[in-house]
């Protein structure tokens, strides 16, 4: 029988464009600090370090876990790196989760990160090989297509994307540590800002951020003995898929409905719709809210933007969905899944400040990277499973 | 006319080089900070740690407990070499021209050794383990690890000269310029594909017995991992399956803005590729649109991507969305 897993420490930094007034190991320790503080322990408590970035490219640094040590207190400790893309985040929670459920540490300390002032994202993602021609301009350059392809699919009203941008606008002015805040935000201001990759906006997409996330995960035998209420971790899966192949549905992912399903089977969630209180989800460009509450059976295929429509999604609606702002305020790539997955464990534990929602007792961290090509997802329980 | 054939036969994989090149920038931190501006004072410092010793160039944090440190301690200039690599032919983007060591050495004052140059003026013999250098300080140095142009026999070492620019402001951060030169290879059914291009052809490939061709060719069909070995030219019409206007520059992209990035399913292929669609009013862009490849003049045809040009709109009937939304 597997160990029981519990967050019991969260720690981030303040997301900012440039944080020029740390190194990257003094910006990883900062979150690390903050989680160590929050689970009221020492780097002495903990038995191994999981940290997980984007690519390497990112920063134009090899391998920088091997010169992190000293900063997150892991000498004489396994210390290992994940990489999963965009949603590395989340996958490197879930490999820190899978040692403690084994059994294998009693204590961890998971921590991600991006600086992405030290280099240009748009730089690292149009590398031109030879013989070859570079026309998908970043990020937004591959999935404004796919906006667009489900924008076509389901006939969602054209302001779909204005209304997620806006909701998680209003929600990032609550959370003190979120990148873009701007309190005179309103409807008329994304709708006028510029198109960047038609149809998306420049106030629909994400800002680049530098900034890290730390969790600190624990076995149920010392979960118990913390100061503050642990989350429970009730289920975490991962599921991958090429970027291309014959008739992909790179919409609505197989990978991305496969996680779902398995995260809901090993936490036994019967219907999501009805009892999970509140999800976290990766949404670099707005459109990704509709689509994914699609993708995780929050609502039936075509008809995912109506819970935004309606305000299901709303910080005060039935069941909402990025409280903290998402990554549409704060986007430091590798930190972004991890965020996502803070957020939610920190709704079941009460912790969410200003933008808890009221009695969250079930909460789903969602991270996705690379050509909606690789999933992570954790559920979050204020009780044991 | 080439046959699908002939360029099978010469499937010599192309090779071709491939840079990256990017001028990342490093934050220094308080620490590190404080290293740098003092190189550009001409002065190195270390700093103290409780199980370590003198660590240089400064460590933020201690390596065995990891508490912060901030005890900064001048070391050297002198110091000893502890280990030494010899470099007998500098590459083009080394820091000297004539054969030098890589070396450890441990400043007096510091407990832990620092890895810099040694110039010894290009003679191996005259460098030993144990052998006292200095510091040959640049001239005008501006808060960076180069400030130090190398170490040399302590003998011929000479004090720092003044800082020329009178900066005083704190080395908030560094640029370190990375440049990787690499051999870039095709692959085979790349190959393939790239030599059709060079002769107006666009040759896809599929599993022998399957009815998906994948454009361009992988080798492999992603979904079962069994050789996609049979080579079949597709058709250089194809319809647009989903589209974006791309309104912001992209390093990498010397496109004109705004350009319309395509989502292209070629007649006979089973895959949608990403290009470039010209000749179109933005607002005509639709799904379903019927486009063909636009080919570089003959003379500039090549095995290469760049010999389609850009994708034209046709004076064909749009293709209805439930023909192809398997593909989009």
């Amino acid at each position: 029988m597997a160990e029981l897993c519990a967050v019991i420490g969260v720690g981030q930094t303040n997301f900012d464009a440039n944080r020029i007034d740390v190194s990257m190991p003094g910006l990883l320790r900062e979150a690390a600090l903050r989680a160590l503080e929050d689970a009221e322990l020492t780097w002495a408590d903990i038995d191994a370090v999981v940290v997980g970035k984007a690519p390497d490219m990112f920063e134009g640094m090899m391998l920088p876990e091997n010169y992190l040590a000293d900063a997150l207190g892991a000498t004489g400790k396994p210390l290992l790196r994940v990489h999963t893309a965009g949603s590395v985040g989340g996958s490197t929670a879930n490999v820190a989760m899978s040692l403690v459920s084994a059994g294998l540490h009693e204590r961890v300390l998971t921590i991600s990160f991006e600086k992405q002032s030290e280099s240009n994202a748009m730089w690292a993602l149009t590398l031109s090989p030879p013989f070859s021609v570079s026309v998908v301009a970043g990020a937004g350059g591959f999935f404004a297509p796919l906006v667009r392809t489900y924008m076509h699919r389901s006939g969602a009203p054209e302001d779909t994307g204005i209304r997620v941008a806006l909701k998680d606008r209003l929600n990032a002015l609550k959370n003190p540590y979120a990148h873009l805040k701007m309190p005179d935000i309103s409807y008329e201001m994304i709708r006028d800002s510029m198109m960047l990759w038609d149809p998306i906006r420049y106030l629909e997409s994400c800002p680049s951020s530098d900034g890290a996330c730390a969790m600190i995960l624990s076995n149920e035998k010392l979960a118990e003995r913390t100061p503050r209420k642990p989350a429970w971790v009730h289920g975490s899966s991962m599921r991958s898929e090429p970027v291309q192949f014959a008739k992909r549905d790179a919409v609505n992912p197989m990978s991305g409905r496969m996680a779902a399903q398995d995260l809901y089977s090993q936490a036994g969630i019967k219907d999501p719709r009805k009892e999970i209180d509140c999800i976290e989800c990766y949404v670099p460009f707005s459109w990704f809210e509709p689509m994914w509450m699609e993708t995780m059976g929050f609502a039936d295929e075509g008809e995912g933007w109506k819970l935004t429509l309606d305000g299901t999604t709303a910080l005060d609606g039935s069941r909402p969905v990025n409280m903290s702002g998402g990554v549409l305020s704060s986007n430091a790539i590798g930190a972004s899944g991890m965020c996502r997955y803070a957020e939610a464990a920190n709704q079941v534990r009460g912790e969410a400040g200003e933008h808890q929602v009221a009695g969250a007792k079930k909460a789903l961290g969602h991270a996705y990277g690379g050509g909606s090509q690789y999933f992570a997802m954790a559920l979050f329980g204020a009780e044991k499973p | 006319m080439a046959s699908i054939e002939s360029i099978v036969r010469d499937s010599q994989p192309l090779k071709g080089p491939h840079v990256i090149e990017y001028p990342f920038r490093r934050s220094c931190g308080p620490i590190l900070s404080e290293f740098f501006g003092a190189l550009r004072e001409g002065r190195i410092v270390g700093i103290r740690s409780k199980t370590a010793g003198v660590l240089v160039p400064p460590s933020e944090y201690d390596p065995v407990t990891a508490e912060a440190l901030d005890e900064f301690v001048d070391v050297g200039p002198g110091g000893e070499v502890v280990s030494y690599s010899w470099v007998s032919k500098p590459r083009p983007l080394q820091r000297l021209d004539h054969p030098f060591a890589f070396a450890l050495i441990k400043l007096d004052g510091a407990d832990a050794s620092m890895l810099h140059m040694v110039d010894v003026g290009g003679d191996e013999s005259a460098i030993q383990v144990g052998m006292r250098v200095a510091p040959r300080w640049s001239a005008e140095r501006k808060g960076h690890i180069a400030d130090i142009e190398a170490f040399v026999a302590e003998a011929d070492a000479v004090a720092a000269p003044p800082v020329l620019s009178g900066e005083d402001k704190p080395v908030r951060a560094i640029r370190t310029p990375l440049r990787l030169e690499y051999d870039f290879t095709a692959g085979r059914e790349q190959t393939i594909f790239l030599r059709g291009l060079a002769h107006k052809m666009i040759l896809g490939a599929r599993r022998p017995g399957d009815d998906l061709v994948y454009v361009p060719p992988r080798g492999a069909d992603p979904r079962t991992a069994e050789p996609t070995s049979e080579i079949v030219e597709v058709s250089d019409k194809g319809t647009v399956v989903t589209y974006s206007i791309v309104r912001v520059p992209s390093e990498n992209i010397d496109l004109e803005l705004p350009y319309v990035c395509i989502n292209v399913l070629l007649d006979g292929s089973n895959l949608p590729f990403f290009h470039v669609l010209q000749k179109c009013e933005l607002d005509e862009v639709r799904l379903g649109m019927r486009v063909q490849a636009q080919w570089v003049p003959d003379a500039e045809l090549s095995a290469s991507v760049t010999s389609i040009a850009f994708f034209a709109p046709i004076d064909e009937p749009d293709v209805p969305y439930e023909d192809f939304k398997e593909y989009c």
